[in-house]
């Protein structure tokens, strides 16, 4: 099937030829990086981990969203998503890879990385993370891998793979728990010292990454002939809709118990965050924007008239998405570090080579999502599942014009 | 000819094994461990511990004087700023003794400084969190490093409560003096976590550490296991605390108050 991705358009190859060039221009800060060490970073002492493990952290998110489409398909047989489980499955493939990289580029001395294997540790979380991701990496391409195939010589999908299927689908849970588990086993960092942090992290992964997953979706649908069914959008939708009440749920529960025991531990990374601690107030903004930004996603999301507008998703999409990323992909790593064990603050922001090492990453990610999303629509288009019809709905509508109509606007597909 | 090669391959594939194996099987012959002699001189103890008494050591210059001898034996390289490496170092009450405040602390104690430094901790969370065994305990109590297997990712960092551990951010031979070196203990390469060590190293040829030695008698050293220590008898006759002993971690240094 990587034939597939071989032939493509002109603009195809352009974008892969431009982010060719950003993972170019990366791993010219990442050398820097091998050849000087991690001084180049905004890390320090007190903030020991930095932007590289936060995306890392939200991209484990990603990776574990896919199962919002997979787990309906197969534990419901709900069949309008059949058609976008391999995006789903593509999407953790392309996630499992850049959070691997986001860890390679953090660690001190890359070359020992076998270490972890070699001289394995159970009590040690970082040992079931690396179980974890690469398990769930290897299941997605199994699975990814042999559906597409046999869908494409128009076959059933194996009877053998089922375990599998099964598998990865809890497997997606455990990824974004043990991730987790990595920060809320430490007894000295009060912002993650939390029993609700594998929920909270689940939340914000199945709001946040399906949220990712349809905006890819949606920009695949502009530069193919594929076009997701309606149903399976309105549903995935509702799904964002709820985990990110769920989240905001969640992160209120801890501001209650912070704040009604008035457990100075517990109150101390939020004051930090929200209201500046000993003067710093450096995240203030940011965390403020992000409480705004989720209030406004949820009353976007939660009304149905501007839940179901097409023309206003992706922007509340795009919301959710930053929302989500201030507060796991920045606030989350910072608050844990801050105040310090010393009750001081150390300020942390990345600086422009550590942002250009994860901008080789991510676009890493994206030439794997492109590789992959390419080869899934080509057999899809090949098959004629799930196309863009004239009317602009996708075949798997039930739609009103399904027989040759020409109508150009508005159709009323049965379930939109 | 057929069967020639075939019985060549087999004889090949059997050497090639045998050679796989054999230093795997020579080190089980012995005993699994390197063949190290060990000094008659070393002194040993099922728990070192310290216990430092502040009312004699207590000004940022006394600790920075032990820390310059801590950090010259050890070849700690000297860098200013948030990526520092120290071992050992001063700070006040309200650092040192987080969730132990007292608004209206005895002025002597709120103004003495207090000498940190890795607590050597009964359950120590930086060696439960580390994937590699980089970071373990000794079976005299004392927490240690191996700078060889370290992977560089800070897990150690972010799950020690005390602070107590300093990354190689760059390279640190750049801010050594190299002519000065100890050459009794290793350099650090860039990449590796590295912290006080309770001066293993010094322990094993029968010397006491480094800190101990240069502070004329404030700071206490010896076995906690022991009811006749020396920091047994001390923590008998006089008040002491620990940093954060909610963290559960049982540090190994006391401080008299």
């Amino acid at each position: 099937m990587l034939e597939i991705a071989l032939k493509g358009s002109k603009r195809y190859y352009g974008w892969i030829a431009f982010l060719l060039v950003l993972i170019a221009i990366g791993s010219m800060a990442w050398l820097d990086q091998i050849v000087n060490g991690l001084k180049i970073t905004g890390m320090g002492r007190d903030v020991s981990w930095g932007f590289y493990i936060s995306q890392f952290t939200y991209l484990v998110g990603l990776a574990a969203s896919g199962v919002m489409i997979v787990l309906p398909n197969y534990f419901h047989n709900y069949k309008p998503n059949k058609h976008m489980v391999i995006f789903g499955e593509f999407m953790a493939i392309a996630a499992c890879i850049m959070c691997l990289l986001f860890i390679v580029v953090d660690i001190g001395q890359p070359t020992r990385m076998l270490n972890v294997i070699l001289h394995a540790t159970p009590n040690s979380i970082l040992f079931w993370d690396m179980i974890v991701l690469n398990g769930y990496l290897g299941l997605n391409l199994l699975v990814g891998w042999v559906c597409l195939q046999a869908d494409r010589a128009r076959l059933p999908h194996p009877k053998w793979l089922k375990p599998f299927i099964y598998t990865s689908i809890i497997w997606a849970f455990s990824i974004h728990t043990v991730t987790a588990f990595l920060y809320q086993g430490l007894p000295g960092r009060h912002y993650w010292l939390t029993a609700i942090l594998a929920a909270r992290f689940l939340a914000s992964a199945f709001c946040s990454g399906p949220a990712i997953l349809l905006l890819v979706m949606m920009a695949t649908e502009k530069f193919t002939t594929f076009k997701m069914p309606r149903k399976a959008v309105t549903t995935l939708v509702k799904i964002i809709m709820y985990a990110m009440c769920v989240n905001m749920f969640f992160f209120g529960l801890e501001v209650f118990t912070a704040f009604y025991s008035n457990m100075p531990g517990h109150m101390h990374p939020l004051v930090y965050l929200f209201a500046g601690y000993h003067g710093h107030t450096e995240l203030v903004g940011l965390m403020w924007t992000f409480i705004a930004l989720a209030a406004v996603s949820i009353t976007l999301l939660v009304t149905p008239k501007l839940r179901n507008n097409l023309k206003l998703l992706p922007w509340t999409l795009g919301i959710l998405v930053i929302a989500t990323w201030i507060d796991k992909g920045l606030g989350l790593l910072i608050g844990g570090f801050n105040p310090t064990p010393f009750h001081t603050i150390t300020p942390y922001w990345p600086t422009a080579k550590e942002l250009l090492v994860s901008m080789m990453v991510y676009a890493i990610g994206a030439l794997v999502v492109t590789i992959l999303f390419k080869i899934a629509t080509g057999v899809k288009e090949e098959l004629g599942q799930s196309q863009a019809m004239a009317c602009g709905c996708s075949t798997e509508d039930e739609c009103d014009c399904t027989h040759g109509c020409v109508c150009t606007e508005e159709c009323t597909c049965k379930e939109a | 000819m057929k069967n020639n090669r075939r019985s060549f391959i087999k004889l090949a594939g059997i050497a090639a094994a045998g050679l796989a194996i054999a230093p795997k099987a020579m080190a089980a012959a012995m005993g699994g461990s390197a063949p190290i002699k060990e000094d008659p001189k070393g002194i040993t103890a099922k728990q070192w511990a310290m216990v430092i008494d502040t009312t004699r050591l207590n000004t940022a210059q006394g600790i920075e004087k032990l820390a310059k001898v801590c950090h010259s034996v050890h070849n700690v390289p000297f860098i200013e700023g948030k990526q520092e490496v120290k071992w050992l170092w001063p700070d006040i009450y309200e650092h040192s003794f987080t969730e132990q405040e007292n608004p209206y602390l005895a002025d002597a104690v709120k103004k003495r400084q207090y000498a940190l430094l890795c607590n050597h901790c009964q359950n120590p969370p930086c060696v439960r969190v580390c994937p590699t065994k980089a970071t373990y305990k000794r079976p005299d109590g004392i927490v240690d490093m191996d700078y060889h297997r370290c992977i560089g990712c800070r897990y150690c960092m972010a799950g020690c409560p005390y602070g107590s551990r300093s990354f190689n951010w760059g390279e640190p031979r750049d801010h050594l003096d190299l002519a000065a070196l100890n050459k009794e203990y290793p350099t650090r390469m860039r990449g590796v976590v590295e912290k006080c060590n309770f001066c293993v190293e010094r322990l094993a040829v029968g010397k006491l550490p480094a800190c101990v030695e240069a502070s004329n008698g404030a700071i206490h050293f010896g076995d906690l296991n022991d009811p006749n220590s020396e920091v047994r008898a001390v923590l008998r006759e006089r008040f002491t605390i620990r940093r954060k002993p909610s963290a559960g971690t049982e540090p190994s240094v006391y401080y008299i108050i």
